[in-house]
């Protein structure tokens, strides 16, 4: 008897309170839709008011970061608010510094929509998303290197800097009963924002390369994530000294096609290290693009070339033939992408020359 | 057990005091150490806290004698009053934010932050053990919110003030205010001969 007059009078009380929070909500909580507009109109959303801006663009899955959960009291959900905000909060006083206030920067769990707002984004939260692309070729660059292009769906485009990377998820197959996800950089161009292409070794044992080398065909779907990471073109510079080894050319390549492409007034001067002939790809592409531009220079380099190579190139480790062409550090950005090993070395070599260490940028993998 | 006469104006006092929710019964502590780095924040806090405890000690003073009482719901009450003290205050905050614009920027945005706020279901709780009448539940409960106001104003302008004093790095934030806190409570202690209501 005592349990059902508990439970009958906990859930009177509580349907009652929860009837009256829902009238009141509908009441006095009702703003209509509003159209928030994220970047210059990049994207608009319409969403029904009433609730924060952090809430209502999560509920469109773009991600503000927040520990607190809405508390004002981490911070972290700052962004720019060009209109429709209304006056500063209290709340969002102390975390918010005199240059933030000028620019328009608000919490967006202290913001609550009730009109149209017209808000920014930066590009890392913004851009960085999932997308289930499709495999359009694979191509065989090399005996253990394989070139990947994927299509991104119909109406999609990523927006990535050039030297930066994307997540691929892969699914499961054979053995490998769970889907992971690894690291690959985009060796496409920027502009191109339809699809990507990426450039995957084979590692012995590796749960991604060998799904990409056994498991992934033409025509099928995988999902990427992206894009990420510290290693893009900067450019305060006028020569770019870029060293890549392996599949370390993914990145190198789609700064130079960037450079290209755009006309950037650049030199550049392309190392590219592998051990024997059958190791290099892109070779041809490379050596017309280097016909093509005059700021652009190619250096292709073996360690250890075959006599069947008849290899008329450099010859020697990559830090060698660096060694050898270039002469100081002056005006100069290096950006290196390869194995650690062949990375700590070239640090070395560099640092020999006079490079700083804030112009030289690097992806281990 | 305890004098039901005692004078409205004295538990008034005595909540803003001797019993302050924060240095005498450390209640409310989480809103009161992480919104205290400003003055003009914590005192916009600490306005909108009194107005809660005044509201919130009301409505649950009348559900208290209407229906948890008559009956014999006692056991209950701690999960009724978190629901109507939630439920409340979210209706004060949306209706605030409707109808008084202004006041809700000054006020109101600080309601969905102590919806939770411990010294607020504290506050109900002291009025229930020591059974005071109708009058005295108001002075207490708008007691308890000033002495709420008064302890976290104090503690942001000691801060502000200290904002750019040096401190070790292990202290800076929470640490020294929970120091400055103790030392603001023992001061406290010295107003203990005045009037005591515990």
């Amino acid at each position: 008897m005592a349990i059902l007059t508990t439970v009958i009078s906990i859930s009177i009380i509580s349907g009652a309170l929860a009837l009256i929070s829902v009238i009141a909500d509908a009441f006095l909580n009702n703003y209509g839709e509003c159209e928030i507009s994220i970047n210059d109109g990049d994207k608009k959303l319409k969403v029904d008011g009433g609730s924060s801006l952090l809430s209502s663009l999560s509920s469109r899955k773009i991600y503000i970061p927040s520990a607190c959960g809405g508390k004002a009291t981490c911070g972290l959900c700052k962004l720019q608010v060009i209109s429709g905000a209304g006056p500063l909060l209290p709340t969002e006083e102390p975390y918010l510094t005199e240059e933030e206030r000028e620019q328009g920067y608000r919490l967006s769990c202290q913001i609550k929509v009730k009109t149209d707002l017209v808000i920014k984004i930066p590009d890392e939260l913004f851009n960085i998303r999932a997308f289930e692309t499709t495999v359009a070729s694979i191509t065989q660059l090399t005996h253990d290197i394989k070139g990947l292009k994927l299509t991104l769906p119909e109406g999609e485009s990523i927006k990535f800097k050039a030297g930066q990377y994307v997540q691929l998820h892969t699914k499961p197959y054979a053995k490998v009963k769970e889907s992971v996800f690894r690291a690959y950089s985009i060796a496409s161009v920027p502009s191109e924002q339809t699809a990507v292409e990426l450039i995957v070794r084979r590692v012995p044992d590796g749960v991604c390369t060998n799904f990409v080398h056994e498991a992934l065909n033409e025509g099928d779907t995988v999902t990427i994530s992206g894009p990420f990471g510290e290693f893009y073109l900067r450019g305060d510079c006028t020569e770019l000294v870029m060293i890549a080894g392996g599949s370390g050319l993914a990145p190198i390549r789609s700064i130079i096609l960037h450079v290209l492409e755009k006309e950037l007034d650049l030199n550049i001067h392309f190392f590219f290290g592998a051990v024997t002939k059958k190791d290099l790809y892109y070779l041809d592409e490379m050596g017309e693009l280097a016909d093509k531009h005059e700021n652009f220079h190619f250096v292709p380099a073996l360690s250890a070339p075959e006599p069947s190579d008849e290899w008329e190139g450099e010859t020697g480790l990559i830090t060698e033939v660096v060694d050898r062409y270039v002469e100081n550090a002056d005006d100069k950005e290096a950006y290196l992408c390869g194995s650690p090993g062949m990375i700590n070395a070239c640090l070395n070599v560099l640092g020999k020359k006079g490079f700083k260490e804030d112009v030289i940028f690097f992806d281990k993998f | 057990m305890f004098d039901n006469a005692i004078n409205p104006m004295i538990i008034f006092f005595a909540s803003i005091l001797t019993s302050n929710m924060i240095l005498s019964n450390f209640l409310g502590m989480c809103s009161y150490i992480s919104i205290s780095g400003e003055y003009k924040t914590a005192s916009g806090l600490g306005k909108s806290v009194t107005l809660v405890m005044l509201v919130t000690t009301l409505i649950n003073y009348a559900v208290y004698h209407v229906i948890i009482v008559p009956f014999g719901l006692e056991y209950l009450q701690y999960i009724v009053f978190i629901m109507i003290i939630a439920a409340s205050v979210q209706i004060i905050e949306m209706a605030m934010d409707r109808y008084l614009p202004d006041l809700h920027v000054k006020l109101g945005i600080f309601l969905p932050l102590i919806t939770v706020n411990c010294a607020i279901l504290g506050t109900t709780l002291f009025m229930v053990i020591r059974d005071y009448n109708l009058l005295q539940s108001a002075f207490f409960g708008f007691g308890s919110g000033l002495g709420w106001w008064l302890a976290i104003s104090m503690l942001a302008a000691i801060r502000e003030q200290m904002a750019k004093t040096k401190l070790p790095r292990g202290l800076a934030g929470p640490g020294i205010a929970f120091i400055i806190t103790g030392i603001m409570a023992i001061a406290f202690i010295g107003f203990s001969g005045i009037f005591n209501i515990q």
